[in-house]
């Protein structure tokens, strides 16, 4: 098993590497001069040229590419903001955990309200509760969660006053905002757990729990639940890389300094550093979260386990 | 004296009958089914795939699909109680504990995600009271009793053979010592070389603590040596009851005629096979009458009209024909 | 010999007409999907006839600011005085089409790649799968942006953004039927009569290994009818005065709390669209698994 997350750890080095090298390609591209952006209108040809060799943009693309490599992965220096000049790291490590902590919390939501949907649905197939679970699945799913989010606003803060509409602060500031966010992933989820719930509860083991004399609450918790959750743990996993792009969204709603807000604006301000650094820091958050999903696929799953831990030697059948 | 003539049998099956529907279908799966079995005894259910036997059995035990089956009507008497009246949480006391099953399949009958030690110790502590020790105890030396050495109580069922698995199906259905064991066609899914041994298994462990059983199997073979009764189903009915010796010495029915007739003689010199000749009904469309009829070489006017009821011939030998006669007559029995 | 051969491999052909009727017959059996279907047609209809349609045009500002719905702008007005209603009609022209296009020019290249990946199998299955990953490591809306900055705003360039996205995904679809259908007999009779690997390819195994990606293909058309109303709200995508959903949204932004007809219209309208799209998809997913076939 250690094997395997060294292994996949080991992997993602040349693939968060080809992803530096991807943005940064991709942000060289980019129509539009820093240095105008940074300077203003006001700046003179001269001015311009100056910061734009001062920025060491002059230089050959290799060149720019193998020092960025150089600075990010072996120095570990993210660079400075073209805007602000503060160090990018810096920022990161203030807005990163934010993204994180909504982006987690925005999941834990969606999956506390899809399972007992999902499992409700599939004990009560093509009854009133199967269609109504189904029906609000599909209309979540369908529901843009920007929109979502400033209707939640104009009922819950506007019309009632109960809650924040925008910023950070404490518990109560992040509530609407994972509430918008996570609509969208419940349909996925709950359709997803009723038709795992559906394959599972038809098979025979869950006739030899009955026949046990097991209670049926049992049977569905202990038994149903645990089977049928594991291909709904991948789609967890699945639904967290959109989940990690919607929050980028909201935060722009909600006025949340967040990676979102700072990339977004990075982009519109083509602060090469910062978009650069924060897509590398991104799609290593993403592969880490990645990571564990896949290790509590293993966890439920024994059979998982052991084709992880295989190593060459066939599993012992006798 | 007295007692003993007036003792009830150890279960006692009245006209059971069980639907099985859908928004456009109803199956008749079981009709007006009567069985009974005394203690100890073995009761051999016979017949083809689709006849009703696994119905009759998960009806006794209660755990038809909550969706789409329906037990329209019957008693099931086991010693003398009736357990398809009683309230759902006494029946679960009776499930693994006074009766218990051996499915079919072995390699989808275990929770693959849970090892099979603890599914042993699951059964054993929902009928026991003590501690986890003693559980797990008790699950070990079940273990060890199929032939299953303790030390593999951790590992999964994905670890095991088809064989080992059913040893373990076993070692479940008996932990709790049951009076009935219900096994269901339990060495089918096996190869030919396991099924001898799985079975002596049963056998043996049955013998051992005094289990009654009936067993699911359309293998005449199985029959002939672990039965004590027999009783042929053939679309949801019983068309034939009797002791092994009446059946294979006596047989009348012609269903059970041509379950007989399709076991290829080995000392024969033949080039065909002789298998009965149609098909099973369709349950959802069963025929008027007696349900072998479109089959049967002696059908006559009241077979296709009349509800066709049990005849006995000797002591204990039933059989749902209505043209006994006519066979002797013609020679067929 | 060969003419039996020959007509095997001719043989495959039918299958997948009468596979594609069957599959339209059990999708008119449920009645959500249908419902889908005919939202979403009439929607095309509309928006192919909104200069026809439409009360105002969709430009015309006035002094009627703000207002609410009423029997003159059936939506309302927006900042500018412009009826919404016929913003909304002439928006569905930027945001469906841009959904259609992008998940159209992303089955091109997801078709070319996943063929290659799926038919050849080996080193080349492994190149294309490991920038495959690339690509999917970064969180979708994340590439989105950066390749809607790189490409520029504006509705061309957005739907060559959004693209991206749907491409892994579906090139992986087709590549796991590819190598499916690949050791089918029918491919070995067409070998055997020494078509050329082109040939088995996009006449023989492409047109066997489609139908799953058919739903992803519905599906993709809502998420990027979303991704691209979300681009436009974050200011990237399409931008005003284009009356594109998500670009009305963003417009509307400011006057959310006094005029929130601003904001429910618009989103409405996004949300029946991937309302309707998700009903056929989901139909579409029924009518094609095997495991339900009536």
């Amino acid at each position: 098993m250690g094997r395997y997350i060294l292994k996949r750890l080991l992997w993602m080095i040349p693939i968060i590497l080809s992803v530096a090298i991807l943005v940064f390609t991709l942000m060289t591209f980019c129509p539009g001069k820093p240095e105008a952006i940074i300077l203003g209108s006001t700046a003179t040809e001269a001015d311009l040229a100056a910061l734009r060799e001062e920025l060491g943009l002059n230089r050959p693309f290799l060149v720019r590419l193998g020092s960025f490599l150089e600075d990010t992965f072996l120095h570990l220096d993210l660079g400075k903001s073209y805007i602000t000049k503060g160090s990018v790291a810096q920022s990161i490590a203030e807005y990163l955990p934010r993204t994180f902590i909504l982006t987690v919390a925005t999941m834990a939501i969606s999956i506390c309200l899809a399972l007992p949907l999902g499992v409700m649905a599939a004990t009560h197939q093509g009854q009133w509760q199967d269609n109504l679970s189904m029906a609000f699945a599909l209309v979540g799913i369908s529901v843009p969660n920007f929109w979502l989010a400033m209707m939640l606003v104009i009922v819950f803060s506007v019309i009632l006053d109960w809650l924040p509409p925008m910023g950070i602060g404490g518990l109560e500031y992040y509530i609407l905002p994972a509430i918008s966010g996570s609509l969208g992933g419940v349909a996925g989820l709950a359709r997803q757990t009723r038709s795992s719930m559906l394959d599972v509860i038809r098979a025979d083991y869950i006739t030899t729990a009955r026949a046990k004399g097991v209670s049926e609450f049992k049977v569905i918790t202990k038994h149903a639940l645990k089977n049928a959750l594991i291909p709904i743990i991948t789609i967890i996993g699945t639904q967290f890389g959109r989940q990690l792009g919607g929050t980028m969204v909201i935060e722009t709603i909600f006025g949340i300094p967040g990676m979102g807000q700072y990339i977004i604006s990075g982009v519109n301000q083509r602060d090469y550093p910062v978009v650069q650094s924060g897509a590398i820091i991104l799609a290593i958050v993403f592969s880490l979260c990645m990571l564990l999903v896949d290790l509590l696929y293993a966890a439920a799953d024994p059979r998982i386990k052991a084709q992880y831990s295989k190593r060459g030697k066939k599993v012992r059948k006798t | 004296m007295d007692n003993l003539e007036n003792k009830s049998p150890f279960l006692e099956i009245r006209g059971l009958t069980v639907e099985y529907f859908s928004k456009e279908t109803v199956v008749h799966a079981v009709n007006s089914v009567d069985l009974t079995l005394e203690k100890g005894r073995t009761l051999g259910l016979v017949g083809e795939t689709g006849a009703g036997k696994t119905t009759i059995a998960k009806s006794i035990l209660r755990i038809l699909p909550d969706v789409g089956a329906r037990i329209v009507s019957g008693d099931i008497f086991l010693e003398g109680t009736d357990i398809s009246k009683i309230p759902e949480p006494e029946m679960r006391k009776i499930r693994g504990q006074k009766i218990s099953m051996i499915f079919q399949d072995p390699m989808t009958a275990l929770n693959p995600v849970q090892t099979v030690g603890s599914q042993i110790e699951e059964v054993v502590a929902l009928h026991n009271a003590g501690s986890k020790a003693e559980f797990r105890r008790r699950a070990e030396e079940m273990l060890e009793l199929v032939g299953i050495p303790k030390e593999r109580y951790s590992d999964y069922p994905h670890q095991f053979s088809g064989g080992m698995k059913q040893r373990v199906v076993i070692a479940i259905a008996l932990a709790c010592n049951p009076e009935l064991l219900l096994a269901d066609e339990p060495t089918t899914a096996l190869d030919v070389t396991i099924q001898a041994q799985v079975l002596q298994l049963i056998s043996q462990l049955r013998e051992r603590l005094g289990t009654s059983m009936i067993l699911i199997t359309h293998d005449m073979g199985v029959v002939a040596t672990f039965c004590d009764y027999v009783a042929v189903v053939y679309a949801g009915s019983i068309v034939e009851y009797g002791t092994k010796e009446q059946l294979f010495d006596h047989y009348q029915h012609p269903y059970t005629t041509g379950l007989f007739g399709a076991i290829p003689n080995m000392s024969l010199d033949e080039d065909r096979l002789h298998p009965i000749e149609g098909l099973p009904p369709d349950p959802t469309d069963l025929p008027k009458g007696c349900a072998f009829w479109p089959r049967c070489k002696y059908a006559t006017e009241r077979c296709k009209q009349e509800k066709i009821e049990m005849t006995v011939t000797s002591d204990g030998h039933l059989c749902r024909c209505c043209n006994l006669d006519l066979l002797s007559q013609e020679g067929a029995i | 010999m060969t003419e039996a051969i020959i007509q095997r491999a001719r043989g495959a052909q039918p299958k997948k007409k009468s596979e594609f009727v069957r599959v339209l017959k059990q999708l008119s059996y449920n009645r959500g999907a249908m419902l889908g279907l005919c939202i979403f047609v009439l929607e095309l209809v509309i928006i192919l006839l909104a200069p026809i349609l439409a009360p105002y045009d969709y430009a015309a500002m006035s002094s009627a600011i703000r207002e609410g719905p009423s029997l003159a702008h059936l939506c309302g007005t927006d900042d500018l005085g412009r009826d919404i209603l016929s913003r909304i009609l002439y928006g569905g022209r930027y945001s469906i089409t841009m959904g259609i296009f992008s998940v159209m020019i992303a089955v091109v290249f997801s078709s070319v790649i996943g063929s290659i990946a799926g038919y050849f199998g080996g080193r080349v299955d492994n190149i294309i799968m490991r920038i495959l990953d690339v690509i999917q490591s970064l969180p979708g809306m994340l590439l989105t942006i950066v390749m809607s900055a790189v490409l520029g705003s504006g509705y061309f360039n957005t739907i060559l953004a959004l693209s991206v996205n749907c491409i892994p995904g579906q090139a992986r679809m087709l590549r796991a039927q590819m190598m499916k259908n690949r050791d089918a007999e029918y491919v070995e009779a067409s070998q055997s009569i020494n078509c050329s690997r082109l040939r088995i390819i996009a006449v023989h195994l492409f047109p066997n290994s489609f139908s799953p990606l058919i739903v992803q293909m519905t599906m993709g058309v809502a998420n990027m009818i979303l991704m691209a109303s979300s681009l436009s709200f974050i200011g990237l995508g399409v931008q005003p005065p284009a009356p594109e959903w998500g670009a009305m949204l963003a417009g509307s932004r400011e006057f959310f709390r006094s005029s929130p007809h601003m904001v429910v219209f618009p989103g409405l309208a996004i949300a029946i669209t991937i309302l309707a799209l998700n009903l056929l998809g989901d139909g579409l997913r029924d009518a094609l698994d095997p495991k339900l076939k009536k």
